[in-house]
């Protein structure tokens, strides 16, 4: 048995797996205020991590100019593309809106390889030291910066939600649309708001993952891999995204443990989370945290 | 979903057997025999290149309408097509190397075998339904592919298995002309039983899921059991589409059938019309034209000397991507019932021309 590796893989599984939870929690979001269910998360990443990458490298401009730059732009995508491309499904049937996600997620995956092409690509360096050094680990200080980043994300959905006025607001929306609305709320609005901020907080998460890892096309498969973070954590639930994504994370890398040490199958890293994916949704479909739906007749 | 329903106004029927019928009209019918009797000349006239695309529209053309059959007939959602048309594929290959089996009882009983995987894979859905479907079918997708690249015994692994040619009565179908019938009649008898199927009690079941699946039951429908059959139907047809795939091109790998192929599948249903035979017929068409027209504009773009003609053909590929994706979008929310719904209401205007409105 190695110890060693076996830490090592679980503090990593933690570390992605609350990356997972904040892009999660991006996608609850999404289809909690707005009943979408977002095939496109992944190329939010993608996207904000291609923009944010360009006005580094081709504009030459500070990191945090274009790190708001990227921001500004990605809410004013997000608000686009819902009002655009979402606003004309509201009532139709659930493929239809399935359908059109994933249809901007083929859409904008191939404008993003036809731009940028389809090697990956190295942000410049934004901070001085490569590793630090924690209770005897040796820990990159990209991982701790996904790290804060994760608990900065994961304290101000909590203060959004919780105290804020569009966050009551969209609370209320997500639980009744009618009684929102004629309470003098606007539904377009609060539509819109999650949209912006989903987008903008999932490019914050591919700003971080392609500092640690480079920025490529894989980054949209990350969209994909939230699906069994959601299903295990509850489709409507925040925390359970959080939660789901925690132990997705370490899932993989558990799964990659048992892989490289006993049964040598290769690729188990990857195909772990569907696996599970599989069992939670034939034995609890509504996760951890979900609401279960009742059905009238 | 609602093609059934929407008919054009006017255009109405007065009793049960005309409703049913596969063909509305005679003339219909015999344009159609007679247009399938002039496809059988098609070799004689056609170049390779239409041969090629023919044979290509026919094998996804009937993947397409086991889509359908899940998707627009019975209300469940699949994202895992793609990987059951590679499993047809294989499979195909994998009883005549294997077993020996000569190619033509190995298509159906790939068909059959694809079908057992459809329904094991459809199993949640017997719980779940709507979106949650679409996310475990699509962890089928990705179990699936991944069982392609790591099953030796079975695809050949990254090496892929190689497919024997259809033969039948000592005559090979090994050129594009003459694989042409093998297509052509695999379409046309997928077609016909599809059609049928749904006329039968079990595609009403089906209908009636999707409509109302609570009303349904109530009926004494098993709602369990058409959810599953419908699973079966749809991955057995896919199954039959990639075996002719695999015998068509002679090799299947396992680079192919990924979650984009499936999503072109959607789309092709999508494009034709949720819920209609000939939609999936239609949007099949479309899907496979799509990109050779596409490559015959962007030729044209690239040689009238605007641009630079490398950079343009290169990304390609990435214009088809796009073309699509973009193309599922538009038909979402502009023509949500597909060129099929589009088709009829172009007939019915002229039918009752110049009355109708």
């Amino acid at each position: 048995m190695n110890t060693d590796l076996l830490l090592q893989l679980t503090v990593n599984g933690l570390i992605v797996g609350l990356l997972y939870g904040v892009i999660a929690m991006c996608f609850v979001l999404i289809y909690k205020s707005t009943q979408v269910v977002n095939f496109a998360q992944g190329e939010f990443l993608l996207i904000g991590a291609w923009i944010c990458w360009s006005t580094l490298v081709w504009l030459k401009l500070p990191f945090f100019v274009g790190f708001l730059l990227t921001l500004g732009f990605m809410t004013l995508f997000g608000i686009l593309i819902q009002a655009i491309f979402l606003r004309p499904m509201i009532g139709e049937p659930i493929i239809s809106v399935i359908m059109v996600t994933i249809g901007l997620s083929m859409f904008f995956q191939a404008l993003m390889k036809w731009i940028f092409g389809t090697a990956p690509a190295s942000y410049p360096q934004v901070f001085e030291t490569q590793t630090v050094s924690v209770l005897g680990m040796n820990i990159e200080m990209a991982y701790i910066l996904s790290l804060i980043f994760s608990f900065i994300m994961m304290g101000g959905f909590y203060w959004f939600f919780r105290y804020s006025k569009m966050g009551l607001a969209m609370r209320a929306t997500a639980f009744d649309q009618q009684v929102a609305s004629s309470l003098g709320i606007s539904v377009p609005k609060v539509f819109a708001a999650s949209w912006a901020i989903s987008a903008m907080v999932s490019a914050t998460a591919g700003i971080v993952i392609g500092m640690v890892n480079g920025v490529s096309d894989s980054l949209s498969f990350i969209g994909i891999k939230v699906f069994p973070a959601v299903i295990l954590g509850g489709l409507d639930s925040v925390i359970g995204g959080v939660v789901g994504g925690v132990i997705i994370g370490v899932l993989e890398n558990l799964a990659e443990f048992v892989d490289s040490q006993y049964l040598h199958v290769g690729n188990l890293y990857t195909i772990a989370p569907f696996y599970v994916l599989l069992i939670i949704l034939t034995i609890k479909p509504y996760g951890l945290f979900g609401t279960k739906d009742i059905e009238r007749i | 979903m609602i093609a059934l329903s929407m008919r054009p106004c006017g255009d109405f029927r007065t009793t049960y057997k005309a409703d049913t019928q596969i063909f509305e009209t005679s003339t219909i019918r015999g344009v159609t025999i007679a247009s399938i009797i002039a496809l059988c000349f098609a070799p004689l006239v056609l170049d390779a290149y239409y041969l090629t695309l023919f044979i290509q529209i026919s094998y996804l053309a009937i993947a397409a309408l086991g889509l359908n059959i899940l998707v627009g007939f019975t209300g469940q959602i699949s994202l895992g097509h793609g990987a059951f048309f590679g499993f047809g594929a294989f499979a195909s290959a994998w009883f005549t190397n294997t077993f020996a089996v000569p190619v033509w009882i190995s298509i159906p009983l790939a068909g059959c075998f694809t079908m057992a995987v459809g329904m094991l894979f459809g199993l949640p859905a017997a719980r779940i339904k709507g979106l949650y479907l679409a996310i475990a079918t699509l962890a089928a997708q990705f179990i699936i592919e991944d069982f392609f690249a790591r099953a030796e015994w079975f695809s050949g692994g990254a090496y892929g298995a190689a497919a024997e040619s259809v033969s039948l009565f000592g005559h090979t179908f090994d050129s594009d002309e003459s694989f042409f019938y093998v297509a052509l009649f695999s379409l046309v008898f997928m077609y016909i039983w599809g059609s049928n199927l749904m006329r039968s009690r079990d595609g009403r079941a089906f209908v009636a899921v999707r409509d109302h699946y609570l009303s349904a039951e109530i009926m004494g429908i098993n709602l369990t059991w058409y959810r599953l059959l419908s699973f079966g139907v749809s991955s057995f047809y896919a199954g039959i589409g990639g075996a002719l795939y695999g015998h068509y091109l002679g090799f299947v790998s396992a680079e192919g059938f990924t979650l984009m192929m499936s999503v072109q599948f959607l789309a092709m249903i999508i494009i034709g019309g949720l819920g209609s035979v000939q939609g999936a017929l239609l949007g099949t068409i479309f899907i496979v034209l799509l990109p050779e027209v596409l490559e015959g504009l962007v030729g044209m773009i690239a040689g009238s000397g605007l641009v630079e003609q490398g950079s343009l053909m290169e990304s390609l590929s990435y214009f088809k991507e796009m073309a699509i994706g973009l193309v599922i979008i538009l038909f979402l929310i502009f023509e949500p019932d597909g060129l099929a719904h589009r088709w009829k209401q172009i007939k019915a205007y002229w039918k009752y021309y110049p009355f109708a409105y």
